[in-house]
């Protein structure tokens, strides 16, 4: 696409991209270039003197099986919240669609979590769940489950996955009541009188009709679990219990900050880097298509 | 609209069963908010004597006004400030970037355009979490650790904005860039006097979305500030857990908690149309 | 007030030629019209007077000046646009006076500017709505008033009809040629429209395929066409065609063109034909026939003479004088 009235000049287009190309050098391109750079050295112990190993980083953290565990633990982690929060988003999306009044006002009602940050969720599940004064631990005790998410892998890992998609409900419910919205009625008018029931008609006519929405929230929320909830895992289970929630996005974090380990923390973003490139074409690829749709 | 076909509208029981459906979920969205609410509304005897009560106290003003004036490490008072500062920054640097940007790329034909565009186009594939230390080293060199200009700089640069306002331009038709031309308009003129006018709603819906963005940020304020006076509040909640076995100051924590999500609920309900319509557009 | 002239203008886009050398000489106060199948170059042939578009080859001068480089604004022309172009953002009183705050006009000025525009185009009353609020025949006068307020040597207008409803086109058309003549200002009006083009213009251009086929007073161009294009093109119904080998004479591949109000029906003639379908107008009627060999033949009589019935056998004749003969390369031959 492009246009065919243009403005003469060439300084001053220059100029005017010069701010946001000066931003993107100094803050996004410089530093990829150098964890991309550090990512072939191995710092001494007293960090004087650089080492090149060449790939020996990435070669270390492949065969490392803490690294590829945290691997492990982001795909758990990423699908279960793209599926929670699409789940439960869908199917509020579905109730409300189904309403003549008041579909307005539950929406307002299920947005304003998307204000909520990752971070401050975290903190608000953190407090209900919490091991000493958590009012649903307690309540859990009385019925005799003994929560302990600080110990528990698998209730830290529950945790934080319902934190996650939790703030994530209304995003996809935005998304999915406007998907069901555009279906026009009078296809799912036409299912009825075929004699299609409710669950007839939403599996053989709307789920299909809805999957352009699908797909495109299914690769948004992905993204979403992999790169954006760490402050969700930061608030909650700083990674633990023994790395059990250690994603790799924290896993970057803690082992460049909080362990100093500077090269594999290098060879980490840079594995980052191709996954979210991975994600980003895919997002794309499908949005030329969408376009076509 | 009203006359809608029977068959596909739910009436009498299944109306009511609609109605319970969403209610659950509204609650369970709830609960949580309404949770910290009551917490901090109430004494930390309420809360760490197990279970906590379900219905606001009266502590209210006492917790709120003890966490806005001394909060834990800094008052959450400086810390809104701080909070509001980045979020203001982040959203209209990258819109005024952004602008700018899109106007040269969709409005001139210059050496290089496609190379800049491309290299807009990459910045959707870094992050800040991939590319964490060596942002950090870079805004350490430059002296912006704790201050707002490291909050916010690195992080105005926007494909996403950019695209958008892109976007947008292709769609004012090309006679108006000629008529303007025609009445003597030189280029930023008819972008300050017609372009800019023209994308007010789009920079409004976008607004909302990046002041969320902004104010929602965790790990580079994590990461970079580390002087409590400098904390934003979303990050800063986490610094008043104790370290040790201590017990946790819930009241004041909770209070904290709200007082981070009224102002972008306030922006999002507040433009609530606005809100929806930046969301879809700027995932196309 | 200004002439304007092109001198063997030429346009290519990359390496495809879209105008292939313009000439004419227009004076001071002419209105001329440019018409032509969509297509044809007219419109980028009145942008490169407008200086939208970069002359590739040739030169456009106004009031005797060379102005191939000059920006639009310094050209002292205003346009006005198929899709009027209008500020959308803008009051009707902001979209006339934009050309003029720009050019640091007194304030004082542009309200008297505007006012007088607004009076002559009955505006006044819309002056502080926007475009949006307005009808489409408001809309185009808006587009006109910011033409006029400036006062420029040379209007120009491209298709400014062409979004309105035939009515509004008919009742627009009247009162832009009753503006012109008001006003005195040398104009160059672009249209697809023959009728446009027959009813406005002082003399018109007939563009076809990056030619100017003919240039002429709409009169002398309908009954001389120059071309077997421009005889088809202007007039309507159009002229009718017949190779010349049957009706007597010319060279091989050449055409003879009859208009329709000049072919007469009788029992004798010089070609037959049956009657295919007549269509009464009421003031006249259209009578299609098909001749032996399948050539359609539309005949124009006067509403006072019999209509002939479906399938009758019929000759048609017309006077020699009328008789156009078109070469094989589209050259009027005789």
């Amino acid at each position: 696409m492009e246009k065919r009235v243009t403005f003469k000049g060439i300084w001053l287009p220059i100029l005017l991209v010069f701010p946001q190309i000066l931003i993107t050098a100094v803050f996004f391109f410089y530093p990829a270039g150098q964890a991309i750079w550090q990512s072939l050295f191995i710092p001494d112990p007293f960090g004087l003197s650089m080492q090149f190993v060449g790939l020996g980083n990435f070669e270390f953290l492949l065969s490392d099986p803490y690294y590829r565990a945290s691997f492990a633990t982001t795909a758990v982690f990423s699908s279960l919240v793209t599926i929670v929060s699409m789940a439960v988003a869908l199917y509020l999306a579905v109730l409300a669609e189904r309403l003549i009044k008041g579909s307005g006002t539950y929406r307002t009602l299920l947005i304003w979590p998307y204000a909520v940050a990752p971070a401050v969720a975290g903190v608000l599940w953190l407090f209900m769940f919490n091991t000493r004064v958590g009012v649903v631990t307690w309540y859990l005790g009385l019925l005799g489950y003994d929560w302990n998410h600080v110990l528990n892998e698998g209730e830290a890992m529950g945790l934080v996955v319902v934190a996650s998609a939790w703030g994530r409900i209304s995003y996809n419910f935005l998304f999915f009541l406007a998907g069901l919205q555009a279906i026009p009625k009078s296809v799912i008018e036409a299912a009825a009188i075929d004699g299609a029931r409710f669950w007839t008609r939403f599996r053989t006519i709307v789920f299909p009709l809805l999957s352009p929405t699908t797909f495109f929230l299914l690769v948004v929320n992905i993204i979403y679990a992999f790169f954006e909830t760490f402050g969700v895992i930061h608030t909650i289970t700083s990674g633990g219990p023994q790395q059990a929630t250690t994603i790799l996005v924290y896993k970057v974090y803690a082992d460049g900050f909080v362990g100093q380990d500077l090269g594999s923390s290098a060879a980490q973003s840079v594995i980052l880097l191709v996954v979210v490139s991975i994600l980003t074409v895919v997002q794309f690829k499908f949005i030329e298509r969408r376009v076509h749709y | 609209m009203a006359q809608h076909n029977g068959m596909v509208e739910k009436r009498g029981a299944g109306l009511w069963l609609t109605h319970l459906g969403l209610i659950i979920g509204v609650a369970f969205i709830f609960f949580p908010i309404w949770l910290a609410f009551v917490a901090s509304t109430v004494e930390q005897q309420d809360i760490v004597r197990p279970p906590m009560p379900l219905l606001p106290g009266d502590q209210f003003f006492e917790n709120y006004s003890r966490a806005l004036t001394s909060g834990v490490n800094a008052p959450v008072a400086r810390m809104l400030v701080n909070s509001g500062v980045m979020a203001l920054g982040i959203a209209l640097g990258k819109i005024v970037i952004s602008l700018l940007s899109a106007f040269a790329i969709v409005y001139f034909r210059f050496p290089l355009r496609k190379v800049f565009f491309w290299l807009i186009f990459l910045t959707l594939m870094l992050p800040v979490e991939v590319r964490i230390v060596p942002t950090y080293e870079v805004a350490a060199n430059f002296g912006m650790l704790n201050s707002y200009s490291g909050l916010i700089f690195p992080l105005i640069a926007s494909a996403t904005a950019t695209f958008l306002f892109r976007q947008f331009f292709m769609t004012v038709p090309d006679e108006l860039a000629e008529a303007a031309r025609v009445d003597g308009a030189r280029p930023m003129r008819f972008f300050l006097d017609i372009l800019l006018p023209m994308s007010r709603t789009n920079i409004a819906a976008l607004f909302v979305i990046l002041f969320i963005y902004g104010w929602n940020q965790y790990l580079w304020p994590l990461l970079i500030t580390t002087d409590p006076e400098m904390n934003t509040i979303v990050m800063g909640i986490k610094q008043m857990f104790p370290s040790g076995d201590d017990i946790a100051d819930w009241p004041v924590i909770m209070a904290t908690s709200i007082l981070a999500m009224v102002p972008p609920i306030i922006v999002v309900i507040g433009m609530q149309r606005l809100f929806i319509r930046g969301l879809v557009e700027s995932e196309k | 007030m200004a002439t304007v002239s092109l001198e063997n203008l030429k346009k290519s886009f990359g390496k495809t030629d879209v105008i292939h050398g313009v000439d004419i000489e227009i004076e001071d106060g002419e209105f001329i019209v440019i018409v032509g199948p969509s297509g044809c170059g007219k419109s980028t042939l009145l942008r490169m007077v407008a200086g939208l578009e970069t002359v590739t080859s040739g030169e456009v001068r106004i009031g005797g000046t060379r102005v191939n480089e000059v920006e639009p604004m310094d050209r002292d022309i205003a346009m006005v646009f198929q899709n009027y172009a209008l500020y959308p953002h803008m009051s009707v009183f902001d979209n006339m006076a934009y050309g003029l705050k720009i050019a640091k006009v007194p304030r004082a000025e542009i309200e008297a500017r505007v006012q007088t525009a607004a009076r002559m185009l009955q505006l006044e009353e819309y002056l502080k709505r926007r475009p949006r609020e307005l009808s489409g025949g408001q809309r185009q006068r808006v587009a006109m008033g910011r033409a006029i307020v400036r006062k420029p040597a040379v209007f120009l207008f491209d298709e400014p009809l062409s979004n309105l409803d035939a009515k509004l086109r008919v009742q627009m058309r009247l009162e832009i040629k009753a503006l012109q003549r008001e006003l005195g200002v040398t104009s160059l009006y672009v249209t697809h429209d023959q009728v446009e083009a027959m009813t406005l213009a002082d003399r018109m251009i007939v563009m076809h395929d990056g030619v100017a086929d003919q240039v002429g007073a709409p009169l002398e161009v309908y009954a001389n066409p120059q071309t077997a294009f421009v005889a088809g093109f202007i007039g309507s119904p159009p002229t009718n065609f017949l190779d010349a080998g049957r009706v007597g004479g010319g060279p091989a591949g050449a055409q003879v063109g009859i208009r329709p109000e000049h072919v007469r029906l009788g029992a004798t003639g010089k070609l037959a034909a049956t009657v295919a379908y007549a269509e009464a107008l009421g003031a006249e009627t259209l009578v299609h026939l098909r001749t032996e060999d399948g050539a359609a033949i539309t005949v124009r009589q006067d509403a006072g003479e019999p209509i002939p019935a479906e399938g009758a056998s019929l000759h048609l004749d017309w006077s020699p004088e009328h008789q156009m003969v078109f070469g094989a390369d589209g050259r009027r031959a005789g």
